[in-house]
């Protein structure tokens, strides 16, 4: 029996990463943030999600992957952690795909650095990659 | 199996709910033992754990239950008399009961302790014991047994010559059986069947029809039983429970219910259709009522913490050897959840403080002509916008000279600190960490853990402590606390281009500095940046400098300076701008933020955006005004304020007509505000406004203190206002305007006295009158001090 996954997919720098569909409570276009002076450079702020506040994290600064081009407005996806929701931004939002289990495999020993944390591993679809981002560990940082 | 645990979960919440009556119920009982009818429904209580418990194969607990119950049964049919040896027993019995829940609660079983000595007691009690108490006790046996069994408890008789010993064993035997020949699935199936309804019935109906061999006891749960369904029938038509957490839902959504609506009210403003803006209008009421509605769903009284203190004070009173009465008043007083909970440890702690040292022992109090048994007063009750509580007793007092010996003794305070300290001082000195006079440690209070522990709870959640103390009189202690912690006035700030909030409560005042004094104004210690604000140094702190957003800036023309309480100690935040006062919804941090200290929090504004809330400890303590050695500030603090007290006052200097100057002390000066004439209205002959929630009662000075240089006759407008807070009501003094805030030496050089003011003194080589506050209030309105005394209780 093949089992298969539902995946939300999203692009930071080029990268094509999913989340998978049920760790996903929504994905809404940019919000303005209000900044918060003194945490770290990952959290661009504070948005107010229907009356609830959320933390913004920027992935392309968590996956150390550049600035963003300041014309570029990230868009928010929502994700549900043990902490409550938290916002991920990302460039581009890509396609609910569905994947098989069997096409997934664990990260090649030469990725290190932050991305060794964060990526769980590859699903190979035709085509290209899509990176599994591990969501628990994505959120775990906060103060410099 | 999860069907099975909801159904313990419920009468585990049940239960605990009654061991607290139960707790009430007894002390109530030990005063008036005659009260059959509280003896009933102790019984009852006891009866019901009893009978769920068995049903619920917890054995111990089972065997507990069943022996005070046997007890109670016969103080019920007055074949024993309830004296302080048996309820001692009956709470200790609750107590093992409420431990067993716990056990429960946490492991899903009722514990390998037996309770055996606890049994015994309960056993033992049961006999008749002394000559004296058992002819007491058999004088009035027949005549209540009689009255018991007249009540239509038919079955009774049958219980009562049940010797404990026997009665014993059967149940807990026949329990056993039912576990085991029945698989839980059943039981839990027959407990939801019935789910409302008290579980003893669901107990007395499942097993008997099965076990037909058991004896009288088995009958016992009847006798009750339908008494207590109706009776939980009717509370349960009327009240339901909630999960805390779905409220705090329906909070937030009422929060974004309000944005959406202000967002809806901002476009009313560009439409024209008639429907529309009556509808909007309709929505924007049915918004603030549903808002209003859903902060009540939170509020719970005060008696849920106070209905705990009659039992720990008995208990207390006991062990020390004392006699106490405790009053309250006030018990209806609502406050929020959060808040409930925050304040129940202080305020334990805080009772049992006043028994174990306050009040005397019995022969000591005779001595000083008092009453044997001391008296604790509670009272609680709501004074614009903030409940206060305030626990008294009549008891020793605190003796000013002994706690200043202690404090020097344990160095807290220097000899020449200590001679200079002035009664009140010292007494506030219980509120300094490690601090204790108890001659002894007890296992109940003395170990100087206490006072500072109270004052810094309460003071985490916005509160206020004061203390008044007369020796051999008693001690009063005033608690203040806000009525929610969900909503709380801030000051808007901005810095770096960021809107941030300020909690009202750390916010002393504002100081702009214009021109040449922001140029001047702040001068520099090798580096760190003070201002003079009224002769002393107040040390600057910048936000945007904390907040490491800085931006380069030229010079400054204006200077805003947020003076602030932190602590013990006062600074000046120095911030890019000030926009206003507002009701701000304070909503937690995620953890990732909770370690930067500078931020409390964070609200939604009315533009939708979020705003973050400072910290002001957190603040001040990144910045270094407060350091580690903080009683010594404290202290330190305490002379600065009273060598002020000696020489020179704040006064706020006024100007009335063309060229009169009236000065008022500072300190009673809560506020100052601009108000639209516009918006002066009418009670009786009395003119007020509105102001925060509040009718406040506006006085015009010129009216006041005679036409003395009329003006040109036109009132300004807006109106300038001064609020005056005296003895918790306020008052606005209406003036022509507000000149300066000085400080003078208090010395009259004229009193050519006029009803409302003190005398004349000269500030800034001009004459100035002293205005007579209190007076003033008496020619305006004399009821004004007439308040209810606050109900004394000797």
């Amino acid at each position: 029996m093949t089992t298969s996954r539902q995946f939300c997919t999203f692009y930071v720098n080029g990268l094509f990463f999913g989340v998978e569909v049920n760790q996903v409570q929504e994905v809404i276009r940019y919000q303005e943030m209000t900044r918060v002076p003194i945490a770290s450079p990952v959290i661009r702020g504070l948005i107010n999600l229907r009356g609830q506040i959320v933390t913004a994290f920027d992935l392309r600064q968590r996956l150390e992957l550049g600035e963003r081009p300041f014309e570029q407005l990230p868009m928010n996806v929502v994700v549900r952690t043990a902490d409550g929701p938290m916002s991920l931004l990302v460039d581009e939002i890509g396609d609910v795909v569905e994947v098989a289990e069997e096409s997934f495999e664990r990260p090649p020993e030469t990725l290190d650095g932050v991305a060794r944390e964060l990526i769980r591993g590859a699903y190979k679809l035709e085509g290209q990659l899509l990176l599994h981002l591990d969501i628990e560990t994505t959120v775990q940082t906060g103060v410099n | 199996m999860t069907e099975l645990e909801t159904v313990i979960k419920e009468f585990l919440v049940e239960s605990y709910e009654n061991l607290d009556q139960l707790d009430q119920d007894l002390v109530v009982l030990e005063k008036n033992p005659e009260n059959r009818e509280r003896l009933a429904s102790v019984f009852r209580t006891i009866h019901t754990i009893k009978g769920t418990c068995g049903f619920f194969g917890f054995s111990r607990l089972e065997k507990v239950a069943h022996v005070g119950e046997n007890l109670l049964s016969k103080l019920r049919d007055g074949e024993m008399r309830l004296d302080p040896e048996r309820t001692t027993a009956l709470l200790a019995l609750v107590d093992a009961v409420r431990e067993m829940l716990a056990q429960i609660e946490s492991t899903g079983h009722d514990g390998d302790k037996d309770h055996a000595p606890l049994i015994e007691m309960l056993t033992r009690l049961l006999q008749p014991k002394s000559e004296a108490t058992a002819d007491q006790g058999t004088g009035t046996d027949s005549t209540a047994a009689n009255a018991g069994s007249q009540k239509g408890e038919v079955t009774e008789p049958v219980v009562t010559p049940e010797q404990p010993p026997v009665g014993e064993k059967p149940p807990r035997t026949r329990r056993r059986r039912s576990k085991t020949t029945r698989p839980s699935e059943t039981q839990a199936v027959a407990a939801l069947d019935n789910p409302p309804a008290p579980p003893e019935s669901a107990h007395s109906a499942t097993p008997e029809p099965q076990d037909s061999g058991i004896p009288a006891t088995g009958k016992k749960p009847d006798p009750a039983g339908p008494e207590d369904s109706r009776l939980s029938t009717t509370v349960s038509e009327s009240t339901i429970r909630v999960d805390v957490g779905l409220l705090d839902k329906l909070m937030t959504l009422v929060g974004e219910l309000v944005l959406a609506r202000n967002q809806i009210l901002q476009f009313t403003a560009t439409q024209k259709d008639a429907t529309f803006l009556s509808t909007s209008q309709r929505l924007n009421l049915i918004t603030t009522e549903l808002q209003e509605g859903v902060m009540k769903t939170r509020m719970q009284p005060m008696g849920n913490i106070w209905d705990k203190f009659p039992r720990i004070v008995r208990d207390l009173a006991l062990q020390c050897g004392k006699q106490v009465r405790i009053d309250m008043e006030g018990k209806e007083t609502e406050l929020d959840k959060t808040i409930i909970e925050a304040i129940k440890d202080p305020l334990t702690h805080v009772v049992r403080n006043a028994v174990d040292h306050g009040i005397e022992a019995p022969e000591v109090r005779k001595t000083r002509g008092k009453a044997a048994e001391g008296c604790l007063f509670l009272r609680a009750f709501h004074e614009g916008g903030q409940v206060n509580i305030e626990i008294s007793d009549d008891g020793a007092g605190i003796a000013p000279d002994r706690i200043k010996a202690k404090a020097l003794e344990r160095g807290l305070i220097s000899r020449e600190q200590a001679a200079r300290m002035s009664d009140r001082e010292c007494i506030h000195l219980i509120f300094l960490p490690g601090f204790s006079t108890a001659e002894k440690v007890s296992n109940i209070s003395g170990r100087g853990v206490g006072m500072d522990v109270v004052k810094t709870n309460i003071e985490r959640i916005g509160g206020t402590v004061d203390i008044q103390s007369e020796p051999r009189k008693g001690t009063t202690l005033k608690i203040k606390i806000p009525l929610t912690l969900a909503i709380i006035p801030a000051l808007i700030v901005t810095s770096g281009g960021d809107r941030y909030a300020i909690p009202q409560v750390s916010l002393l005042e504002l100081v702009r500095l214009e021109g040449e004094q922001a140029r001047k104004g702040i001068e520099m210690i090798h580096g760190a940046p003070v201002y003079r604000l009224r002769g002393h140094l107040l040390p600057l702190v910048h936000l945007d400098r904390e907040l490491r957003s800085e931006r380069p800036r030229s010079e400054q023309d204006v200077i805003n300076i947020v003076v602030l309480q932190a602590d013990d100690r006062q600074f000046g935040l120095v911030v890019e701008g000030i926009n206003d006062t507002e009701e701000i919804v304070v909503k937690p941090l995620g953890t990732h933020l909770k370690g930067i200290p500078l931020f409390a929090g964070a609200t939604i504004m009315g533009d939708g955006r979020v705003a973050l809330i400072l910290d002001v400890l957190g603040i001040a303590q990144q910045a270094g005004v407060v350091s580690e050695v903080r009683d010594r500030n404290l202290t330190e603090l305490a002379m600065h304020a009273e060598e002020r007290r000696d020489s020179k006052q704040s006064l706020l200097l006024m100007g009335l007509g063309k060229d009169r100057r009236l000065a008022v002390p500072l300190a009673s000066v809560a506020r100052l505000e601009e108000i639209p004439a516009a918006l002066v209205e009418r009670a009786d002959s009395q003119e007020v406004v509105q102001y925060r929630g509040e009718i406040l009662p506006l006085l015009r000075l010129t009216d006041l203190l005679g036409g003395s240089g009329s003006f040109d006759g036109s009132a300004p407008d807006p109106l300038q206002v001064v609020v005056i807070a005296e003895q918790g009501r306020s008052v606005g003094l209406v003036v022509d305007r507000i000149l300066d805030i000085v400080e003078a030496s208090v010395t009259m050089k004229d009193t050519m006295r006029c009803a409302a003011t003190q005398g004349s003194l000269v500030i800034q080589h001009k004459v100035t009158d002293l205005l007579d506050i209190r007076s003033a209030l008496r020619v305006a309105d004399p009821s004004f001090f007439e308040q209810p005394v606050p109900g004394s209780c000797a």
